[in-house]
């Protein structure tokens, strides 16, 4: 699988250059930031650049409202540029919860900010679904996952609530620009492997701290065979890495996926020839298994091989980064006319309700929910251990989600494996992990 | 200002799930409450030991990695942590320590043991391992993030200058 590791360490080779921006091309991000800082603007540089738009969910929010109050600002910047998404405790388990829902309803209204309140789904499926950003921008959210719009061309990348409110408040925040790693995929993707299992392959190789403080690109012949939603998934993960973000080109298939959403023109940014990596790592998925982070990090992955046959006692199809409808379209597929295992648990999250509504109208609700899903509100689901299935002592998960760190569902003595939706789907119907690329050859 | 307390010593890749878990944060923002919880999946004890005399929290490499959560920085505050000291950082969680006004040191923690008496001068640059009589060497922050320590974190720099003035 392993076709070139190759790693040029080049910052030495730009210092003896003298003037970069008098030589050197620039990356996806080194040219969005002189865009939005109206600087040239390269790697290590510090700038201050405009952002296009701000964004916090309910775990972040409130402290960035109570920030704010505590600047003295009582205005965002452009209420058109900031939402906020009740999503990770969604609808309120408890009265503490429903008191920080209440904080960022109010805000909503005190600022004509947008609110995106229960049922409406989980941020990173609303935040580009809405046409809120589009190729070429800039924007910080509050939560880790931001990184998920780098598919679609966006330098997308998470912040705390202190930071988003100084956003929220001026428009603009101060950034390092990032140096970039290049990482190519080549060869087609077998059947029953997926972009999942692509990103699963990737965190396993470059580590949970691989990419700490720097943007990475996605590109190859494999990134270019997937769809909009599967490209999603792999930017999502860009931060388990400790990636800043996870940006890919925007080609056809993101414009086409553009139409019908909102009224902003996207830009595209494409990197220069001549553009500087810090490294380049070149994959060849042609004989990709599906893969398996294995508790209780997203670097412990393993071919599914050699955990397969683990029991599990609960399956999770859903988060920001697989709960699109490619991704229920594939577990129905799966579960079409079979039944979950009676010893395990379903749950099944779209990423939107506009997501659940294209499930219904396609009849993937039905086939799950026939097959034994219980469909909670789209939202986060059970993933960060809020609310909606966390698990008991000593149980395994088989999840979609991104991460698998102990706790993680709220419950510290309960096991969580990562893999893709036709990995779960074929997994809740054994019960046990379960290579799905059976389900493909018939 | 010259802070001293004992080590409190980890090891690498501890994420902001450990430092504050999910099920804790999304309740309230009760910092006092929640700092109860600093720490917990790593060491129950955390905030009991630290607490009354404060303490320096002593990490391996990529301390703070995954989630957004500035409450991760804020419990630790809370738990009466006055720094921490890593090999390396998760990017989010050394800006929100800044933002939120703790201080956060990149150095060699192989040469701390858990329980060594430390002392540390940020603004001279100074770390002192005083049961090893060793000094520890550690590059200053940079002037961006030394001026938002200075005014006191990010909330307290708008205060002061009406919006950024980096």
């Amino acid at each position: 699988m392993l076709v070139r590791d190759s790693v040029r360490r080049r910052r030495g080779q730009r210092r003896d250059l003298g003037r970069v921006s008098d030589i050197a091309g620039k990356t996806i991000a080194e040219k969005i930031f002189s865009a939005h800082a109206g600087t040239d603007a390269h790697a290590g540089d510090i700038v201050i650049a405009d952002v296009d738009f701000v964004m916090g969910q309910d775990g972040t929010s409130p402290l960035a409202i109570k920030a704010l109050e505590a600047m003295g600002v009582e205005k965002v910047f452009d209420p058109k540029k900031v939402a906020v998404v009740i999503d990770h405790s969604s609808p309120s388990p408890l009265e503490g919860v429903s008191a920080l829902h209440t904080i960022m309803r109010d805000f909503g209204k005190r600022t004509g900010a947008k609110v995106y309140d229960v049922g409406c789904g989980v941020c990173h499926q609303l935040i580009p679904e809405n046409g809120h950003v589009v190729p070429g921008d800039l924007m910080v959210g509050c939560d880790s996952h931001t990184c998920t719009y780098g598919a679609l061309n966006v330098f997308s990348t998470g912040v705390g609530s202190t930071d988003g409110a100084a956003a929220m408040a001026a428009g603009k925040l101060w950034f390092k620009v990032p140096e970039t790693i290049k990482v190519t995929l080549t060869g087609k993707l077998p059947e029953g492997a997926f972009s999942k299992d692509m990103i699963l392959l990737v965190a396993g190789k470059l580590g949970a701290d691989g990419a700490t403080y720097k943007a990475i690109e996605f590109g190859g012949p494999a990134i270019d065979a997937l769809s909009v939603d599967a490209r999603m998934t792999m930017s999502n993960m860009a931060i388990e890495v400790g990636a800043k973000a996870g940006l890919m080109l925007a080609d056809a298939k993101t414009l086409a996926w553009y139409e019908g959403r909102g009224e902003r023109t996207p830009s595209p940014v494409a990197p220069d020839a001549d553009a500087i990596y810090v490294a380049e790592h070149t994959w060849d998925v042609s004989e990709l298994t599906p893969q398996i982070a294995k508790p209780h990090s997203v670097d412990n992955v393993s071919p599914i091989a050699e955990v397969a046959g683990t029991p599990i006692q609960q399956g999770y199809l859903g988060t920001c980064t697989n709960g699109r409808l490619e991704d229920l379209a594939i577990a129905a597929f799966i579960l079409n006319g079979r039944k979950v295992h009676e010893d395990v648990r379903f749950i099944v999250a779209p990423a939107s309700r506009q997501i659940y509504l294209d499930a219904i109208a396609e009849g993937y609700i039905s086939t799950l929910v026939e097959a034994g899903a219980a469909v909670v509100t789209p939202g986060c689901g059970p993933c960060v251990g809020t609310h909606n299935g966390v698990p008991s002592d000593g149980e395994n998960v088989i999840s979609t989600a991104n991460r698998n760190f102990k706790g993680r569902m709220g419950n510290s003595n309960a096991f969580v494996y990562l893999g893709s939706p036709a990995t779960v789907a074929a997994s809740v119907i054994e019960g046990a992990i379960t290579d799905p690329r059976k389900y493909f050859e018939e | 200002m010259t802070l001293k307390a004992k080590a409190f010593k980890f090891g690498d890749d501890v994420n902001t799930d450990y430092i504050i878990s999910g099920k804790h944060k999304f309740k309230s923002i009760d910092m006092d409450d929640m700092s109860k919880h600093a720490m917990e999946e790593l060491d129950p004890e955390y905030y009991a030991k630290v607490k009354p005399n404060g303490g320096f929290l002593v990490a391996g490499s990529n301390f703070g990695m995954g989630s957004s959560r500035e409450q991760a920085p804020l419990v630790l505050i809370g738990s009466n942590t006055k720094a921490v000291l890593a090999k390396s950082f998760a990017r989010i969680f050394y800006r929100n320590a800044i933002n939120t006004g703790l201080p956060v040191v990149e150095c060699d923690t192989d040469l701390i043991d858990d329980g060594d008496v430390l002392e540390l001068d940020l603004t001279a640059g100074l770390l002192h391992d005083v049961t090893k009589g060793i000094d520890i060497p550690f590059p200053p922050l940079p002037p961006v993030m030394a001026q938002l320590l200075a005014d006191g974190g990010l909330v307290e720099h708008f205060k002061k200058h009406g919006g950024f003035a980096l």
